[in-house]
């Protein structure tokens, strides 16, 4: 077998892991514009804001010490001990969770039934909000996030590989994980929304409010249901990205990539954020490896999604799995 | 009606109604200096036929609004099972037991037809966000249960066909149909319909005619309905009160109503000399 056919194929699989990191920071834009049509610009400043969270409660940082020690002289930094990953990560929960009541009592229940563009640029206020608020509290510093997923390469993979075609793939331990949570993740948030009470009443809500009150669905409450949903995806993403890059102020760039995700996706469906994640991933890392590197000067990664959303959007604007859009005459 | 007394009375066709449940105590609505309803009394007995007629713009569908909680009157009482009602949010009222239809069809359009009648049951089902997540114990009983008492509406209703059709795509004969299907899944006290009949041809009437006298007959729903067809009110109801400019000019059996000066003049036109 021709070495570069190998190597391709080493790439296509990289690429498949990105992809699933760009469908998690997806799925939460997806989340929320399913149930009030908001498209959420903060989604990556709240994975931020998550994993910056998660860092400071794991390390017990005392929450806004400079601020703190600004105020009253003081040299408090850290409360001294350490709060195991796990119960970290359920007390970060509950944070998102208390977050999600506040962004919808101070934002957007005051903003019922205004312009999509009104509420977008509520959450582009949200973002920057929270990306100054995130600092204050925990600090600007780059954090290493370790909340014990195994990382580096894979053993097994490289060994069977290695047997096979003689030579060995390099597989990341923490994008296998982050495959296995991102499927495990997607599966849970389709069955609830389909299937039970308030997946059903998530689905009222995004389609007609009016109707939603008449049978008796509280906006308020699948409100703060969708954005604490949409924080727990936030946290895994965070999470994730954390793991691998450090959780640091640019990971709230990585909404942007979000978006060719989406676009490809389409901006209503679950499914449709995983697999046009793992489209741009794959995409992406051929593209440079194929063209790019060889004949372009590299660096193609950067560009490539954004061109391939542009050609999406000229011949199928609602993506793959959106709902097409009808208007009757 | 000679026989009225607190307990009910016996309609002519012989059925019982039973005491009062509703009882709207001289309401008033205004919109800035429009005066919507002005002082408006009457009741609705359990098990009737309850229709509010009235001209257009006679201010039914504000009525039929202050009674759902999307308005709020500025004066006057609403009395639900005996007790006065605090001002209440429209799903609150909901989860009280009162379902609605509108007049211009309020359904989620992008979900099929056995979806949106599911979310009528939504009043049932108890099961916390936990249970539904991992979809185990209570959750899973609930949705078993509730799909049946839904399924069996969808039968009555006579829907099977298009229960997996996303409602979007269905005549809107049948989208007034599955609006009915979603609000009786509620098991409502008291089912308030919104012209049920608007926008249809006679046979579409006729069905709907026959679906809402079975409703009543079957469950033994109570029911206040709109109409302006006083023709098709007239064969329905047991109990009719008649508005005009946001004035209650009869109230009344249909014969009543139909004998009354006032409506006739409201109706027919009066020749002013």
């Amino acid at each position: 077998m021709p070495e570069q056919f190998i190597w391709g194929m080493e790439v296509f699989l990289n690429g498949l892991m990105a992809g699933v990191l760009y469908a998690l920071v997806a799925l939460g834009f997806v989340l929320i514009f399913k149930a009030s049509g908001i498209f959420n610009f903060a989604q990556g400043v709240l994975a931020l804001f998550a994993a910056l969270t998660l860092v400071g409660i794991m390390e017990g940082q005392v929450p806004f010490s400079h601020l703190i020690n600004a105020v009253f002289g003081t040299d408090v930094h850290y409360f001294g001990w350490n709060v195991p990953a796990l119960g970290a990560i359920l007390l970060t929960m509950v944070v998102m969770v208390a977050l999600a009541w506040a962004v919808n009592q101070f934002i957007f229940r005051h903003l019922v039934g205004q312009e999509p563009i009104i509420l977008f640029m509520a959450t582009i206020g949200l973002a920057y909000f929270l990306e100054g608020f995130g600092d204050m509290m925990w600090g600007s510093d780059i954090k290493k996030l370790d909340v014990g997923l195994p990382q580096g390469i894979n053993s097994a993979i490289d060994e069977v590989t290695y047997n096979i075609f003689g030579y060995g793939f390099f597989i990341d331990n923490l994008d296998l994980w982050a495959t296995l949570v991102a499927a495990l993740l997607v599966i849970a948030l389709v069955l609830f929304a389909q299937f039970s009470k308030h997946g059903r009443a998530m689905r009222a809500v995004a389609d007609d409010h009016q109707a939603a009150l008449s049978v008796g669905i509280s906006l308020k409450f699948i409100w703060v249901m969708v954005w604490s949903l949409a924080g727990f995806v936030a946290l895994v993403a965070g999470i994730m990205w954390g793991t691998k890059s450090g959780v640091q102020f640019s990971l709230s760039l990585i909404a942007l990539k979000a978006l060719p995700v989406l676009m490809l996706g389409g901006f209503t469906s679950i499914p449709g954020a995983i697999v046009g994640g793992l489209i741009i991933g794959v995409g992406e890392k051929l593209f440079e490896f194929l063209i790019g590197a060889p004949y372009l000067g590299g660096a193609t990664e950067i560009w490539f999604a954004y061109v391939l959303a542009l050609v999406f959007l000229v011949f199928r604007p609602q993506g793959l799995f959106g709902e097409k859009i009808i208007e009757r005459v | 009606m000679n026989d009225m007394t607190p307990d009910g009375y016996t309609t002519e066709d012989g059925r019982k109604i039973g005491a009062v449940v509703m009882e709207m105590r001289n309401i008033t609505l205004r919109f800035g200096g429009v005066v919507a309803i002005q002082d408006i009394s009457f009741d609705i007995r359990e098990g009737e036929i309850r229709a509010i007629i009235g001209p257009n713009g006679a201010g039914k569908s504000s009525m039929l609004n202050v009674i759902s909680g999307f308005y709020h009157p500025q004066e006057g009482e609403v009395w639900y099972k005996g007790a006065k009602r605090p001002t209440m949010k429209p799903y609150e009222v909901a989860q009280q037991g009162i379902a609605r239809t509108f007049q211009n069809i309020a359904l989620f359009e992008g979900m099929t037809v056995l979806d949106n009648v599911m979310t009528g049951r939504i009043r049932q089902m108890s099961a916390g966000l936990l249970s539904q997540a991992i979809w185990k114990g209570k959750a899973e009983r609930e949705e078993v249960e509730n799909r049946e008492v839904v399924e069996k509406i969808i039968d009555f209703l006579e829907i099977q066909h298009i229960r997996k059709t996303p409602v979007g795509r269905l005549p809107y004969g049948l989208k007034k149909r599955v609006e009915l299907a979603r609000a009786l899944a509620a098991e409502p006290s008291i089912l308030l319909l919104d012209e049920p009949m608007a926008g249809m041809n006679v046979e579409e009437k006729e069905d709907m005619s026959r679906f809402i006298l079975d409703v009543n007959d079957e469950f033994g729903t109570t029911i206040a309905l709109i109409e302006h067809d006083m023709g098709v009110v007239m064969d329905l109801s047991d109990r009719v009160v008649v508005m005009d400019y946001g004035k209650k000019i009869g109230d009344g059996s249909p014969d009543e109503v139909r004998q009354n000066q006032a409506v006739i003049d409201a109706y027919l036109g009066v020749a002013h000399d």
